[in-house]
């Protein structure tokens, strides 16, 4: 009963903040997500499921109690966690309670409005990620949107609305693609419910049939199709990632700490469990494999270019996320224990990694009121602490060893390179790294310009040192992912757990 | 007489009808009250006899739902007064629909109505009008359906036209009655050659006369058919007999539009769905499923493409409302036979759903006429600083017409698309989800104008109208509850449909 009581709870608080007196809301609202990260840690440390929750592997804290019946389908009130689903959850919990505390400063006006919504937006993300009914699972997902849309509607820049409006338009047309896909798989399978193990199961024991004068095998490339384009946007990958750059540079800090820490990973994880774990044959298939590995490889380097020649520091860091999750899609086409098993530690790493930077760059915004590169030099002289979390999150991006973005990138390069379902896996792989190389560039090159030399500031804002509630939750940031660095058995091990049976199903190796 | 079983009760048949009997009851109460003292009216006390009559008739017909009345769990249906009328699970599903919107109407007039004459035939007009639409959703003859029809429609006319000072109101009253008249005649008509060819007016008797074969006469009935569809799709506000609709909802009173749009909009489909189901046989004079598909498809698409295209909240309101009609009419339009109950139950559970959160948008709709901010979306902006509640539900109200999962509005398209699908109409599926992710974007204006957009200038809201607030309030709330509260509501519509099949 632990998942319903954490949704239960977070919704419950979400309430009562909004119900609060503004002065009070943003401490209220951190006191009570705190319950919500003691309870995912203590998730994590009674956790003793085996196998992925798909494939009849065992399933930690479930709850399966029916719902309703839709003409010979039942819908169920269906929630658990194995080795995918739990790192993501404990991600869910804690960026959202140091997002919660880093709105602290920027966020001035209708509080309680603000931190009742992140907190409804955390609720349903813990559904996003417990939800093994697919009908459960959706009106999580689409629920995620509401709280975003105002989130960046109400409290973000200059140009929010338009950002706003496209985000919540791109994603729900995505959303529907994706229903449509699903469905078409659905309604040609004899299961009688939604609960995401039997539909998997029944998949691969090849009960599909056809539709309309499509035989099974081209009706499971269609749906794979609709689906894939369906969370590609919400990953987001070349070419449908237009809505990202204008989300994030107009979401205020702790809004785009959350899109970029764990709504990117919505995407990602939907792809692996119904894309790459339903649908392993069609996914293996060369072209498809191709195709796929290509807008991962292609979602890396333009990416990263795009980042190269931006001057606002946060859609650096926004386009360098584009850059990020490309590593995840080409770990997750690899097919191999590595492959899937880095993309999947690369979530929660980049949900770190990104959540730390965003978090810096609005500090230094609160500061200096510019995010521009050329408005300002040398701020480590004003700011030390501020800048040396911010260069060691950017280590922490560009894959300096001990942090956790070098062992999800070398898991992934590693089992990309050693992939037998991309053909010519390791020329993808080569092509892929040079992502390091550009990501090392830009960094390098903002962290040069901004933080060192001769203190310039472009704007007539008196530089102070930040306040202890805006740095803490950094500080915080740089000791997780240092850790996950130093031990990624952490979380790997689980994870390597639950996507072993995904991979035995193609033959791959580790 | 044989008994009513209501569990352990024993009643007499007639008191199947007590659910219709409430309304018009309690209708006739107000005109008392009125007439004992013309001068002095009291308004608290008359909307409060409407309230409770209206929920003492939603009482019933839930308790009566409940206990089984009429339904294949206890004797099947009740059929009265020579079978002109019937009560089964479709005829208290409807009812209760009706008395839910017709509470929800009554309460937030009180405040509407503020300061206003004629208040206590306001609340009497709408009484009667929901009579007949329980009368509709009873109607088991030709005949009966006719008068029904009629009965809803006349006070309808008064309604829509009551703010007679009003050159909108008194126009748009004026429209809706001419078109009512046309097209009650051309039903009217369509009745006298069914009746010409089968020789009876009760909807078995209809049936088993059409499957029967009627010796050159198909053709004959079938025009009757067209014809009686058309009659059909004036009161639902369908194409081709849609364009009083936009008219008509924008110059009436806000609740007014509510309750036509969506209490008086279902009441038509409860009255389709019989006597299309019960009355014709899919394949006899016409194939009516099929002119139903071409309707649905063109109702909701025009509607849709319509809805985006206005600058006015209420026209944009009074379009969409033409576009969930052809959602309804998906009901008909997949039905196939003995087969066709669970898409005909997911349309009665959409218009369920429909009910709260249609009536409640147009509530909000009056809420901003009473404190007079305008008409347009940019009069709406920034008006949740002001007003956040009534917003909040205002947004439920929105995404859950557009069919956004977390409200109620989602599960009752997806069951209506799933119930298409099934049916092997996925093809009418698709057209209803792609108008549906359209119906988006004019939706979110209104959310996008309350709570991203700046206001344009100072708002004075004159107070906080209690009881059009808590209408407001109510509906939103069962918006949401209908989520998670739809298992009840889809078994009870389908098991209701089911029953009705031939």
């Amino acid at each position: 009963m632990i998942i319903e009581a954490l949704i239960g709870f977070t919704f419950l608080a979400a309430l009562v903040v909004m119900l609060a007196p503004d002065e009070y809301a943003g401490k209220l609202a951190f006191a009570l997500s705190l319950l919500p990260v003691v309870g995912s840690l203590y998730m994590w440390a009674g956790f003793d499921a085996g196998g992925n929750a798909l494939m009849a592997g065992s399933i930690a804290y479930q709850t399966q109690i029916d719902w309703l019946l839709l003409s010979g389908y039942q819908l169920q009130w269906f929630v658990g966690v194995d080795g995918v689903s739990l790192p993501l959850v404990v991600l869910s919990t804690v960026l959202s309670s140091l997002a919660i505390v880093s709105a602290w400063t920027p966020i001035d006006t209708r509080q309680s409005q603000f931190y009742g919504l992140m907190l409804f937006m955390e609720a349903n993300l813990l559904g996003v990620f417990t939800a093994l009914d697919f009908f459960l699972w959706f009106v999580f997902w689409e629920a995620v949107l509401v709280p975003m849309y105002f989130l960046i509607g109400v409290w973000g820049g200059p140009r929010r609305k338009y950002a706003a409006i496209k985000f919540f338009v791109y994603t729900n047309i995505a959303s529907l693609v994706m229903f449509i896909g699903f469905m078409a798989l659905v309604f040609n399978l004899p299961v009688s419910s939604f609960g995401l193990p039997e539909i998997t199961q029944a998949l691969q024991a090849g009960e599909l049939s056809g539709f309309v004068g499509l035989d099974p095998a081209t009706l499971k490339l269609v749906a794979f199709a609709a689906m894939f384009a369906g969370f590609a946007v919400k990953v987001p990958v070349v070419p449908v990632h237009t809505w990202l750059p204008d989300a994030h540079v107009q979401a205020p800090t702790p809004v785009s700490v959350m899109l970029a820490g764990v709504l990117l990973k919505m995407g990602t994880y939907a792809l692996l469990r119904f894309n790459f774990t339903m649908l392993p044959d069609v996914a293996t298939r060369p072209l498809v494999a191709t195709v796929v590995a290509a807008v991962a490889v292609i979602s890396v380097i333009y990416g990263a270019m795009l980042a190269l020649a931006q001057q606002d520091l946060k859609r650096i860091v926004a386009y360098s996320s584009v850059s990020s999750m490309g590593y995840v899609i080409l770990g997750l086409i690899a097919y191999t224990g590595l492959g899937i098993g880095g993309a999947t530690f690369q979530m929660v790493a980049h949900g770190l990694i990104s959540g730390l930077m965003f978090m810096a760059v609005g500090v230094i915004y609160n500061v200096t009121h510019t995010r521009m590169v050329g408005d300002m030099s040398g701020m480590a002289d004003r700011m030390p602490i501020t800048t040396g979390i911010l260069i060691a999150g950017a280590f922490g991006y560009m894959g300096l060893p001990l942090m956790a973005g070098f062992a999800a990138e070398y898991f992934i390069f590693q089992g990309a390179f050693a992939s037998t379902v991309i053909p010519s896996a390791p020329l993808f792989t080569a092509a892929s790294m040079f992502g390091i190389v550009i990501v090392a560039g830009y960094l390098l090159f903002a962290m040069q310009r901004t933080l060192f030399g001769e203190f310039r500031l472009d704007s007539d804002y008196e530089v102070h040192r930040a306040a202890f509630h805006d740095v803490a939750p950094l500080a915080v940031l740089l000791l997780c992912t240092i850790a996950l660095g130093v031990a990624p058995g952490i979380f790997f091990e689980m994870i390597t757990d639950a996507i072993e049976p995904v991979v035995a199903v193609v033959g791959g190796g580790a | 007489m044989d008994p009513v079983l209501l569990q352990a009760d024993q009643l007499p048949q007639w008191t199947a009808l007590a659910p219709a009997l409430a309304l018009a009851l309690t209708g006739l109460l107000l005109f008392l009250i009125d007439s004992v003292d013309p001068d002095s009216s009291n308004p608290a006390l008359l909307a409060a006899v409407a309230t409770v009559g209206s929920l003492a008739s939603l009482g019933l017909a839930g308790w009566f739902l409940s206990a089984g009345t009429g339904q294949p769990s206890t004797d099947g249906a009740i059929a009265l007064f020579g079978d002109a009328l019937v009560v089964d699970g479709m005829t208290l599903f409807f009812q209760a629909l009706f008395a839910s919107v017709t509470a929800l109407v009554v309460v937030a007039s009180y405040d509407y109505l503020h300061d206003r004459a004629y208040q206590a035939e306001f609340y009497s007009l709408v009484l009667f009008a929901a009579t007949g639409m329980a009368l509709m959703a009873a109607a088991n003859s030709l005949a009966v359906a006719f008068i029904a029809l009629e009965l809803a429609s006349l006070p309808s006319y008064a309604l829509v036209a009551f703010l007679k000072r009003d050159s909108g109101s008194v126009e748009a009253g004026l429209k809706y009655f001419l078109i009512g008249a046309l097209s009650s005649a051309v039903f009217v008509f369509g009745i006298s050659l069914v009746y010409a060819a089968t020789g009876s007016l009760l909807l078995p008797d209809v049936y088993a006369a059409l499957s029967g074969g009627i010796e050159g006469l198909d053709g004959v009935a079938g025009v009757g058919i067209v014809m009686i569809a058309g009659g059909f799709a004036f009161k639902t506000a369908s194409v081709p007999f849609h364009f009083w609709a936009p008219e008509a909802y924008e110059g009436a009173p806000a609740p007014v539009s509510g309750f036509l749009s969506s209490a008086s909009k279902a009441a038509g489909f409860a009255l389709a769905f019989r006597v299309f189901v019960t009355g014709f046989p899919v394949d006899v004079g016409i194939d009516w499923v099929l002119l139903f598909q071409v309707l649905a498809v063109a109702t909701m698409t025009l509607g849709n493409f319509a809805a985006a295209t206005q600058e006015e909240v209420k026209r944009m309101l009074a379009y969409s409302s033409i576009g969930h009609a052809g959602y309804a009419l998906i009901g008909l339009a997949a039905f196939t036979g003995g087969a066709g109950g669970n898409v005909l139950g997911a349309s009665m559970a959409h218009l369920l759903v429909y009910g709260f959160m249609n009536t409640g948008a147009f509530l909000f709709v009056a809420l901003a006429e009473h404190w007079g901010v305008g008409r347009t979306f940019e009069d709406y902006a920034g008006l949740a600083s002001k007003a956040p509640l009534a917003s909040v539900a205002m947004t439920v109200f929105m995404f859950s017409l557009a069919g956004l999962p977390p409200f109620g509005g989602f599960f009752s398209k997806y069951f209506l698309f799933a119930g298409a699908v099934e049916a092997g109409f996925w093809w009418l599926a698709a057209v209803g989800a792609v108008n549906s992710a359209l119906s988006l974007f004019y939706y979110s204006r209104v959310v996008k104008a309350l709570w991203l957009d700046d206001a344009t200038g100072e708002f004075e809201l004159g107070g906080t109208p209690t009881a059009l607030y808590a209408a407001v309030v109510f509906a939103a709330v069962a918006t949401v509850l209908l989520l998670p509260g739809f298992p009840p509501v889809i078994e009870t519509a389908q098991s209701a449909a089911a029953a009705v099949l031939p």
